[in-house]
């Protein structure tokens, strides 16, 4: 190295090259400010995504109730005083609730008051009354006070989302309605609880009385007959091509070929099921066994990659040590390589599974869309998925099914953070670096 | 439930196999005294192997022709007047016979239809039953076969293992035979779609109305069947999708690659997995609720006419959908790009902005160019988003403000709901599912061909 003079340096001597200079590092700022903006875009869109799923759905996780004086009427649920249930469970258990809300509010006469009086309380609320007089005959004769759901506006209006100011023909409560609504409120008999129902529940018209438990349950079936398929049979393909297959042009075909098929748009697979499995085979539809093969078949190029990818990075120097203590080419693979890329198995086929969780178009295509009651007790019964359900749900005019659908997302992107968190925690925990 | 059934009577069986086997072929070894060829699991194997899958093939092929069978049958015993409809009339009445059987009762029941039904669950009955007893026989027997091969000179683990391997070659034709089944059931459909429609009237046809008319003199449901609204509806969204997917992603990436300390990118990187990992659904959710809305009240304000279901919110949201996407697989490509070529660049003097321009960002352009085909491909192939998100209408306009539909949104609006199936209507959405899986799977080929004639060429 020789000495260098002291003072600027050649290049800061012109003022042109400084001032191109400046120009330079003025762009390279620019530069660095763009790539920063770009993260932060992506990731307010993120925040924003999700800050605003939960501002609308969290809501949802409470319901109204309204606290009554019931008066279990002898004269409406058994007349004749026959204690015989058949009589009762077809009582008008719906002229109850009517009862103990005019007694709340003796003032309302007319008929068509009742009947808006009426309307605060859940269409679905008969039917617990049914179930506790059902339970419990004795109860006839007697005054009990009860928790009863709310109406879905009633909710709506207690939740804020039904305001007050807004005319009256543009809302679904009435001024009087609203009047019934803050005297019980006075009173205290109006009271939010943890909503067990949105758990446990199918769907339902009735907003206050929806639940995702049908749809969790549908999802649970269809992603148990995706695994059992799509992992067994993934995990062989990949381990022939790997292991045992010859480098030919047949090979080299499936090769492509899962590449493409991982691509492929899921509407496609989804009309796959519908011309096979519907038309060609005839089995149900809307059911589990039809969303689980059609999503086996989506799900098996990923399983099948991810599986090679694992199974490649197996080191070489394994499979030769196992070779050379005589293991035959199946009891290397089996008692030796399997083994060691099993960590990247699993974690590829969780976010395979993750995917399939989510996945919503194909399943519109075979019929997984029917408004279904009951929770499906089979992979053959009727059922519909958690992605679908908030497809329905997101589709329903009424105010307190927003909040339903934002509530359901959250429980969805729930068991996907969990799926996902399992697979990183695999790759962390057993992840080997050769 | 049959399958069921006889599937767990198998493993059973199987099970069982392998202990009775092994244990036969150490005994076997003390009373000859020579020793065996292979360990004696491998016995167990062979003999799991035959009670197990001679039976599933069986289970396998029964169940795939078990329909057709007994729906021939039940034909075959239908009184004179009955079999003797126009197939398609025969084949609504097997539907009938088939939901009765399930237990589905949908309009009235005609004494012939009952009885027919009664006839189907009889016959099914009987075959389930006989499933069981055939695939337990089958079972058995080959347990007995293959116990009795056991001896000490016999190579269980040369059969066993020429088995597995057999089967790890049938499980690796799966993947074709997926593909074979996705072109041959849009392909049947779409020909006969084309027979009721031309092609070049689909192709290069203006008009959408897939509505066709019950009666001869109903008014606006011509079912015209052109595809270009279609088309330039897709287009229009992918390309709104791809100026906001584009830019942001590739800047992350850079960013990400270049610029980021180790620990801000161990934050973001997992944050943007979430962006990809959330089901597209929610994207639907959220542009239809969201961004829509938002988007409507902005236009009020600006004194733009912004539709509801306008294409900009669809497009919008599904670019951010695919950030995440171009960003991690041009951050990998980035990375990939050797240390060399940026340390010479810097050497020379070159900021790092004027490094990744013009020597970084070049060197990986071609991966770059994949990675933004595999996401048109993404954006065309993509559902939910415009289902919930864009109009139904089909709209020859390129304002991106206006209402467009695509062509996914009309396969699922086509397809959802009872439809008969033989309708152009129905068969029209295998015409555009072809359509969109070959553009798709061009895009793909184009991408892979671009990524393999490129690769490692600085290695």
């Amino acid at each position: 190295m020789t000495d260098r003079p002291e003072g600027p340096e050649i290049w800061q001597r012109s003022a042109r090259a400084a001032r191109h200079n400046r120009r330079r590092h003025r762009a390279e700022w620019r530069f660095r400010v763009y790539g920063l903006s770009a993260v932060i875009l992506a990731l307010a869109v993120l925040g924003a995504l999700l800050g605003s799923i939960t501002v609308k759905g969290h809501s949802a996780f409470v319901l109204t109730h309204v606290e009554l004086e019931v008066f279990y009427d002898p004269a409406i649920l058994d007349p004749d005083g026959t204690g015989n249930s058949a009589i009762i469970g077809n009582a008008n258990f719906a002229k109850l609730i009517k009862q103990s809300l005019v007694s709340v509010f003796p003032d309302v006469t007319k008929r068509n008051d009742k009947r808006a009086l009426a309307k605060l309380v859940s269409q679905a609320a008969r039917f617990e009354l049914r179930g506790r007089v059902l339970e419990d005959p004795s109860l006839i004769g007697t005054h009990q006070t009860v928790s009863l759901a709310a109406s879905g506006d009633l909710d709506m209006f207690v939740k804020g989302h039904i305001p007050r100011d807004v005319p009256e023909s543009d809302r679904r409560l009435s001024d009087k309605q609203i009047g019934w609504i803050d005297a019980l409120d006075a009173s205290s008999a109006i009271e939010t609880r943890f909503n067990i129902g949105f758990f446990t529940n199918g769907d339902s018209r009735d907003p206050e009385m929806a639940g995702i438990w049908g749809a969790v349950v549908g999802s649970f079936y269809t992603l148990l007959i995706t695994l059992v398929l799509a992992f067994p049979i993934g995990v062989t393909t990949a381990i022939y091509l790997e292991e045992f297959a010859p480098k030919n042009r047949w090979t080299d075909l499936i090769e492509v070929n899962i590449n493409n098929l991982a691509a492929v748009p899921s509407i496609i697979f989804g009309l796959l099921g519908l011309a096979i499995f519907l038309q060609l085979f005839h089995l149900p539809r809307s059911a589990p066994i039809v969303g689980g093969l059609t999503l086996m078949i989506m799900t098996l190029p990923t399983i099948i990659i991810a599986t090679r990818a694992a199974i490649q990075a197996v080191p070489p120097s394994i499979r030769e040590a196992a070779h050379g203590l005589g293991a035959s080419p199946l009891q290397v693979v089996l008692h030796h390589v399997l083994p060691l890329a099993m960590p990247g198995i699993l974690t590829g086929t969780i976010i395979g599974m993750a995917r399939a969780l989510g996945e919503t178009a194909p399943l519109l295509m075979i019929g997984m869309v029917a408004f279904i009651v009951d929770v499906p007790g089979g992979p053959f019964d009727p059922s519909t998925v958690m992605p679908v359900q908030i497809f329905l749900w997101a589709d329903r005019p009424e105010r307190a099914f927003l909040e339903k659908t934002s509530a359901a997302i959250l429980v969805l992107l729930v068991f996907l953070v969990l799926m996902n968190a399992l697979a990183v925690y695999l790759r962390k925990r057993f992840e080997k670096r050769w | 439930m049959s399958a069921a059934l006889l599937i767990g009577l198998l493993l059973l069986l199987c099970t069982a196999g392998y202990w009775l086997g092994r244990r036969r072929a150490r005994a076997v070894v003390r009373s000859v005294g020579q020793p065996l060829h292979s360990l004696p699991g491998y016995y167990g194997y062979y003999v799991a192997l035959w009670c197990g899958l001679p039976a599933l093939f069986t289970l396998i092929v029964w169940v795939a022709f078990q329909d057709s069978v007994l729906e021939n049958l039940v034909i075959a015993a239908l009184p004179g007047t009955t079999a003797d409809q126009a197939p398609e009339l025969l084949g609504l009445f097997m539907n009938d016979v088939r939901n009765i059987a399930q237990g589905i009762v949908a309009g009235e029941i005609t004494p012939e239809l009952k009885a027919a039904a009664a006839h189907y669950e009889r016959l099914q009955s009987l075959a389930q039953w006989s499933l069981i007893g055939v695939g337990l026989a089958l079972g058995i027997a080959g347990f007995v076969f293959a116990f009795h091969r056991i001896a000490p000179a016999f190579r269980a683990r040369v059969s066993v293992e020429r088995t597995v391997r057999i089967l790890l070659i049938i499980a690796s034709t799966a993947s074709i035979f997926t593909t074979i089944g996705i072109v041959l059931s849009v392909l049947f459909e779409s020909i006969r779609f084309f027979s009721i429609v031309p092609v070049h009237e689909f192709l290069f046809g203006l008009q959408w109305s897939p509505q066709t008319a019950l009666r001869e003199d109903q008014v606006g449901s011509s079912g015209a069947f052109g595809a270009v609204p279609l088309f330039t509806g897709t287009l229009l969204i992918t390309a709104i999708a791809m100026v906001v997917a584009v830019p942001v992603g590739l800047f992350s990436a850079i960013y990400m690659a270049e610029y980021a300390r180790p620990w801000v990118r161990d934050l973001v990187k997992p944050a943007l997995e979430i962006l990809a990992g959330i089901p597209t659904v929610v994207y639907g959710f959220f542009a239809a609720l969201t961004v829509a809305p938002a988007l409507r009240d902005a236009g009020v304000t600006l004194g733009l006419d912004v539709a509801s279901e306008s294409a900009l919110a669809a497009g919008a949201v599904m670019g951010i959908m695919i950030i995440p996407f171009i960003s991690s697989l041009s951050d990998d490509i980035i990375v990939a790009v050797p240390r060399g070529l940026r340390d010479g660049s810097l050497a020379m003097g070159a900021t790092k902005s004027e490094t990744i321009i013009r020597v970084v960002l070049p060197a990986a352009l071609p991966g770059i160019v994949a990675a933004c085909l595999l996401a048109i491909s993404r954006a065309i192939g993509e559902t939910m988003i415009v289902v919930m998100a864009a109009g139904l209408a089909a709209n020859l306009t390129a304002n991106p403000l206006e209402a467009v539909t695509t062509v996914t949104v009309q396969i699922v609006t086509l397809l959802v709901g009872d439809q008969e199936f033989d309708s152009a209507k129905t068969l029209a959405a295998f015409a555009l599912g072809l359509a969109l899986f070959l553009i798709t799977l061009a895009l793909n080929v184009a991408a892979l061909f671009v990524v393999r004639k490129y690769r490692d060429r600085y290695d």
